[in-house]
């Protein structure tokens, strides 16, 4: 047995203890499941002094859903919500992206919490210490000074993010909510994503990949009522019983007779940061055509940016996501007829 | 790194230890109680060697430290034996040959032990939706449907299903 890095561990049972314990330790780090903290803790990625474990958190264990719309707080499993009759019913693609991560033991484990803070990967980082080592370290663990991905990337670090929740949240204009020192504050999940990996600098990425500030913590995701959007999720991996994906699409769309009213399309496991793909209001308004899935394939081109940070290819990832998006979106439109 | 308290109920009878807060649960079971039937057989999440039941589910033991656990109910294989006998599930798991290597199986058992509390007549798609965390390199799988189903029928009451004959299978 290698012993982990000396840490403290604190169960607060109220946010206001928490908020308290976070205050108090600076570098502290939350924990809700440990699927993704500890194993980057097993190997020396990250070794933070305290944890605090949001499962006592009695606050955020609920899921209300009501006509202004769907409210899941940061401690609530995966499980519960790819189970949850009303989040199946009116969002599916949310309960289909539940239901996808990792297998049935991480999901009794994970928390929402957690799948939306989940670090980014690449298969330079998500190594053991020794092997980081021998290969010399990268960018994302601070202790590089070179990303192997793409070696002329003037400091900018490429690592995918791959939660499965994400994508599908933002069909439905989801916004999470954040406690910390300064207080309470809602940010719009397209804005908490910040990951866009621009060399001019202007943005986040791989490393810098979500918009929470220092101490501030998770306390719940909302999302808008479905109206009549119909949705779903879909996911291609190596493995299909535990895998990350190779990439990830969530789709939302609403039919009128033959006619295509709304369409609205997201991704995981391309960029650094979940896509919402921009855009896509501009194909709606005609039936399901094949200038409608030529047009989806050109927003995919424009704005899908997978790079070589899995066993898979960049490009590859990136025809997958494309590939899966015209599916599901045909998908959805025959089942809305 | 100092040792603390830790109160949890450990198959059934209550349990007060010590352990830093940096200690896997794995660890604290395997080489702090002597607990081996808990298996490690990756570095993190990957493989289910280490499943067990916290509160009655099913959770990986690599990945879940001491003190998350400590007021909570864990439960390992040595648990679920009673008098030298086997369990159902072990019964299962030894009837119908769902273990070669047996590196996997009490991660297999308890995961299907937490199944069949909720389940007692699970379908083939229900056993993969339960043990999809679970890696065997050895039996192909096929054998712990086997397993899992005669485990069921034990846990029903029911006769098991007798082994198909080369007759029936040529059949
Ligand atoms: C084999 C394997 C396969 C996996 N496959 C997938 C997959 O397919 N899809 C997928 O999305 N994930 C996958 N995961 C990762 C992980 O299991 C899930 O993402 C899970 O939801 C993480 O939740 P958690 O509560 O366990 O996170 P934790 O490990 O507890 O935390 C993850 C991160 O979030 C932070 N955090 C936790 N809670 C909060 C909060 N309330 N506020 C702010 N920060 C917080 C932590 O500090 C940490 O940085 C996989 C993991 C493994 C081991
Ligand atoms: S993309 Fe580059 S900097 Fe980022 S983790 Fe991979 S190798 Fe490291
Ligand atoms: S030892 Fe492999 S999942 Fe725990
Ligand atoms: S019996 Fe050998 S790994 Fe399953």
């Amino acid at each position: 047995m290698d012993a982990l890095h000396s840490f403290e561990v604190i169960r607060p049972k109220t946010v206001d203890e928490a908020l308290a314990a976070r205050i108090a330790h600076r570098h502290s780090r939350m924990i809700g499941g440990g699927t993704d903290l500890l194993v980057n803790i097993r190997r020396r990625i990250e070794t933070p002094s305290v944890l605090i474990d949001t499962s006592d958190l009695t606050d955020l264990k609920t899921i209300e859903h009501g006509d202004t719309g769907l409210s899941i707080g940061a401690s609530v499993r995966l499980f519960e919500v790819a189970e949850h009759p009303n989040i199946q019913h009116f969002y599916p693609a949310i309960a289909q992206a539940a239901g996808s991560i990792a297998g049935p033991t991480h999901r009794n484990m994970g928390t929402v919490g957690g799948n939306l803070c989940l670090d980014t990967r690449c298969i330079y980082y998500n190594q053991s210490e020794w092997w980081r080592e021998a290969n010399d370290h990268c960018l994302k663990t601070e202790l590089g000074d070179m990303c192997h991905v793409a070696p002329k990337s003037k400091g900018v670090c490429f690592a995918t993010y791959s939660g499965d929740l994400a994508p599908a949240l933002m069909l439905f204009g989801a916004e999470i909510d954040l406690l910390g020192p300064d207080g309470e504050r809602t940010v719009a999940m397209r804005d908490f994503y910040i990951g866009s990996s621009r060399q001019d600098g202007s943005k986040g990425d791989g490393i810098n990949y979500m918009a929470i500030k220092p101490g501030e913590f998770v306390v719940r995701v909302r999302a808008s009522s479905p109206g009549r959007l119909i949705s779903g999720y879909d996911k291609i991996r190596i493995r299909r019983s535990i895998e990350y994906p190779v990439a990830g699409c969530a789709a939302a769309l609403t039919r009128d007779d033959d006619t295509l009213t709304d369409i609205r399309i997201a991704f995981t496991g391309t960029n650094p940061r979940p896509v919402f793909l921009e855009g896509t209001a501009d194909l709606a308004g005609s039936t399901l055509s094949d200038s409608v899935l030529e047009g989806i394939d050109n927003l995919c081109k424009d704005q899908l940016m997978s790079m070589k940070t899995t066993f898979t290819p960049g490009h590859y990832r990136r025809r997958v996501a494309t590939q899966m998006a015209k599916r599901l979106v045909g998908q959805l439109f025959n089942a809305a007829g | 790194m100092p040792k603390k308290l830790v109160s949890l109920t450990l198959n059934g009878k209550q349990h007060d230890g010590v352990a830093p807060d940096n200690m896997l649960l794995l660890d604290y079971l395997r080489e702090g109680l002597g607990l081996t039937g808990t298996k490690t057989g990756c570095d993190g999440g990957e493989c289910g060697a280490c499943t067990i039941l916290v509160d009655g589910r099913a959770q990986l033991a690599c990945l879940t430290l001491v003190a998350q656990v400590a007021g909570k109910s864990v439960e390992t294989v040595e648990g679920l034996s009673s008098n030298g006998q086997l369990s159902d599930v072990q019964a299962g798991f030894h009837e119908k040959l769902g273990s070669q290597c047996g590196a996997c199986t009490p991660g297999f058992v308890m995961a299907t032990e937490a199944l069949l509390r909720a389940n007692t007549n699970p379908t083939d798609d229900d056993i993969r939706n339960a043990l999809g965390s679970n890696i065997c390199r050895c039996t192909g799988y096929i054998k712990i449907f086997d397993a899992v189903h005669h485990a069921a029928a034990l846990r029903r009451e029911e006769d098991p299903a007798p082994y198909p004959t080369v007759a029936d299978q040529a059949a």
